[in-house]
């Protein structure tokens, strides 16, 4: 018999029952909640008269409404308000093991604060309302986003119905060159199988190039395997993850951390271990990449320039070419370091660790912002990672170069909150979506790293961070 | 959950693939705190020319004519036609809230996003995978011939054209029974209460610091 994968371990040791058509119930660890996808589920709960099965799986804190500055003067939105509120209010009613309130000192964007306090460990489920909780596959937990009925299903049974998914194999050996980043390696993973690529599959991430990659690294990398289809992206754990959660508030102590660790150390898929699908890619290949269109998957090596859609011969995909250079903006064949931008933003769910901004305060480091760029904006990931930076003197380097340097939250990454693409507008960001209307209805997104986004607003255009730093 | 068995309904053609949840329904609206009305908003940036906002009265807006659900012809819908990804991005329930709020039962496509797919099902909503030629096909016939129908039959696992061609779709027994009967997911879990406990003792005993208060 065929050895098991990482996956499929980690499914297996949290079946509670399987049905004969495989559908199982899957026991949850860890519940993430945050305000935007949570009330209907509170709701649900109090209308039906239960109770949380195991209120000290939650982790919570508001994050995607909540605003980037002015904190003294609250949230100004009373809609925004009122959710924020609710959250504090269902909180208090069903509990919770960790809870952050809106300026609280440790506030912070769901997905960094997890593993920030250690509540996001090796081995276990991790499930939020929220497609961004692959990030947390980066510690070895089987982490995906679910619908806000199944976080009412969670809350209520501590379980969820669930089937398993295919398994992929992504493997990236070699090495990156200078200035390429875990983001240019999740842009290129998903450029070559698409967003659809892992639809069905849990994809686990191997191969020298992840290895080498610290716990930031990862995070950035798994986060985005939801971009790539697969609802989880999953590296196996190692001595980084374990050095990177010891002494973390809520990782095992004492004699616990020493079984924990044993216990992580099988957490890896088996030599003879099958998968249902295998990318192979070299880190030598990788270059810095923009996204051009409107899908992450329409993304480009630096040096490139935007598609013809004359030279596409699928019509299905030559329309979606044509739309998207309308919607952006761009002509056919204008090369990727010609296209200016209007704004910046570093943050996210994605790039808001310390990592991704002493990345991009390197390259900012006593340069300045160019005149045509309007805003370049930094959101730290957490009040911790904010106090870091600060105490590293990162904030100083980006508002000498004139970057604002903001509280954090989730901010112009869905532009919930008042940061946001006026119409027409171009950004450099270091977030995960260039859907249509993400940064703001009419805004125009292109992703790129930290490193990628603080050259543009050096330059005022898209620039090959290689040639700058 | 409503119950799902047959529809014979009006089909609408979204010519697009990859289409987001935040195209489905923008993130301005995801700050309500209810499960309904969402309706109107559907779509919101294609089917208004102006921006939309929470509690607007979508009534008075100035339409996008061209927008297939603009259309005359396509009014009242309740099969939704789509291409490839249909459902991408993020897990916002919204989506497909939304979608049935506007009155749509089914939709077909050839290829789903997993997290909208599944919170289809959670909201009455049958989501068909279908083949792309199919697809193809159905695009074609819709398009050309007004008031195009087709006929659903979820015991049968069946759609029939109007030619009276049919073809089948694949869906779990658990899915299929939870929508056929309008089964509440949570009720249906807390049966196995027992089952979920003895499996938390068993996990505590060997992975206790999962359980730290
Ligand atoms: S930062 Fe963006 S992607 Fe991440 S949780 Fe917030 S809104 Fe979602």
């Amino acid at each position: 018999m065929a050895g098991k994968t990482l996956y499929d371990k980690l499914w297996e040791s949290h079946v509670v029952r399987e049905e004969s058509d495989g559908t199982c119930l899957l026991y949850i660890d860890r519940h993430l909640v945050h305000e935007v996808t949570s009330p209907q589920a509170f709701e649900g709960m109090r209308m039906a008269g239960r109770k949380p099965w195991r209120s000290t799986s939650i982790v919570a804190n508001p994050d995607h409404n909540t605003p980037t500055k002015d904190w003294d003067k609250g949230i100004e939105d009373p809609v925004s308000r009122l959710q924020v509120e609710t959250l504090d209010s269902n909180i208090k009613e069903f509990g919770a093991l960790v809870y952050f309130p809106f300026k609280d000192s440790h506030q912070g964007i769901i997905h960094v604060i997890g593993p920030e306090n250690g509540t996001t460990l090796p081995g276990m489920t991790v499930v939020c309302g929220d497609s961004h909780t692959s990030t947390h596959g980066a510690f070895g937990a089987l982490a995906h986003g679910i619908g806000t009925s199944e976080v009412e299903h969670v809350l209520a049974t501590q379980t969820l119905v669930a089937k398993k998914s295919k398994r992929m194999l992504v493997k990236v050996d070699g090495k990156l060159g200078k200035g390429v980043t875990a983001k240019d390696v999740a842009l290129a993973i998903i450029g070559k199988i698409g967003t659809a690529g892992g639809t069905g599959y849990a994809i686990e991430f191997g191969g020298e190039v992840i290895r080498g990659f610290s716990m930031e690294g990862r995070m950035t990398l798994c986060n985005m395997a939801i971009e790539a289809g697969a609802r989880a992206g999953i590296v196996a754990p190692d001595e980084k993850t374990a050095a990177y959660l010891k002494g973390r508030q809520h990782a095992p102590k004492g004699e616990n951390w020493d079984k924990a660790v044993a216990y992580w150390n099988t957490l890896k898929s088996d030599l003879d271990a099958q998968f249902d699908a295998v990318i192979e890619m070299r880190g030598e290949d990788i270059e810095p990449q923009v996204t051009w269109g409107t899908s992450p998957e329409q993304v480009l090596p630096i040096g490139a320039s935007v598609p013809n859609p004359a030279k596409e011969i699928d019509a299905t995909k030559r329309t979606s070419i044509e739309n998207a250079l309308k919607y952006m903006g761009l002509e056919a064949d204008t090369p990727i370091e010609k296209i200016n931008v209007d704004k910046v933003f570093i943050g996210s769910c994605t790039n808001s660790r310390i990592e991704d901004l002493r990345a991009a305060a390197g390259v900012a480091k006593g340069k300045k912002v160019a005149g045509n760029v309007k805003l370049a904006m930094v959101v730290p990931g957490s009040g911790v990672v904010k106090r870091q930076a600060e105490e590293e003197g990162l904030d100083k380097i980006f508002i000498e170069a004139g970057f604002e340097w903001r509280e954090p939250g989730c901010s112009m990454c869905l532009a919930m909150n008042s940061d946001r693409l006026s119409p027409g507008e171009r950004c450099a960001s270091t977030s995960n979506r260039n859907f249509e209307g993400r940064q703001g209805p009419g805004g125009r997104t292109h992703l790129v790293s930290p490193e990628m986004a603080a050259a543009a607003a050096i330059a005022g255009h898209f620039v090959d961070v290689r040639s700058v730093h | 959950m409503k119950a799902f068995t047959q529809l014979n309904g009006l089909v609408c053609p979204l010519d697009r693939a990859n289409v987001d949840t935040d195209a489905i329904i923008p993130k301005q609206f995801l700050k309500s705190i209810k499960r309904s009305g969402f309706g109107p908003y559907l779509f919101d940036e294609w089917r208004y020319t102006n921006y939309g906002e929470p509690g607007m009265d979508c009534s008075t807006r100035p339409l996008n004519k061209d927008f297939v659900l603009n259309q005359p012809r396509y009014q009242g819908a309740q099969v939704l036609l789509a291409r490839d990804n249909f459902g991408c991005g993020s897990s916002r329930e919204h989506a497909p809230w939304a979608i049935e709020d506007q009155g749509f039962r089914v939709i077909i496509a050839p290829s789903f996003a997993d997290i909208f797919f599944n919170n289809c099902y959670k909201n009455g909503i049958l989501p068909i995978v279908a083949d792309a030629a199919v697809v193809d096909r159905l695009f074609k016939e819709c398009q050309a011939n007004e008031g195009y129908r087709l006929n659903v039959d979820l015991p049968s696992q069946t759609v029939t054209l109007p030619s009276g061609d049919s073809f089948t779709f694949e869906i779990t027994p658990t899915r299929k029974h939870n929508l056929l009967n309008g089964l509440d997911e949570i009720g249906l879990t807390l049966q196995h209460a027992d089952e979920i406990k003895a499996f938390e003792v068993k996990h505590k005993a060997a992975q206790p610091w999962l359980f730290a208060q």
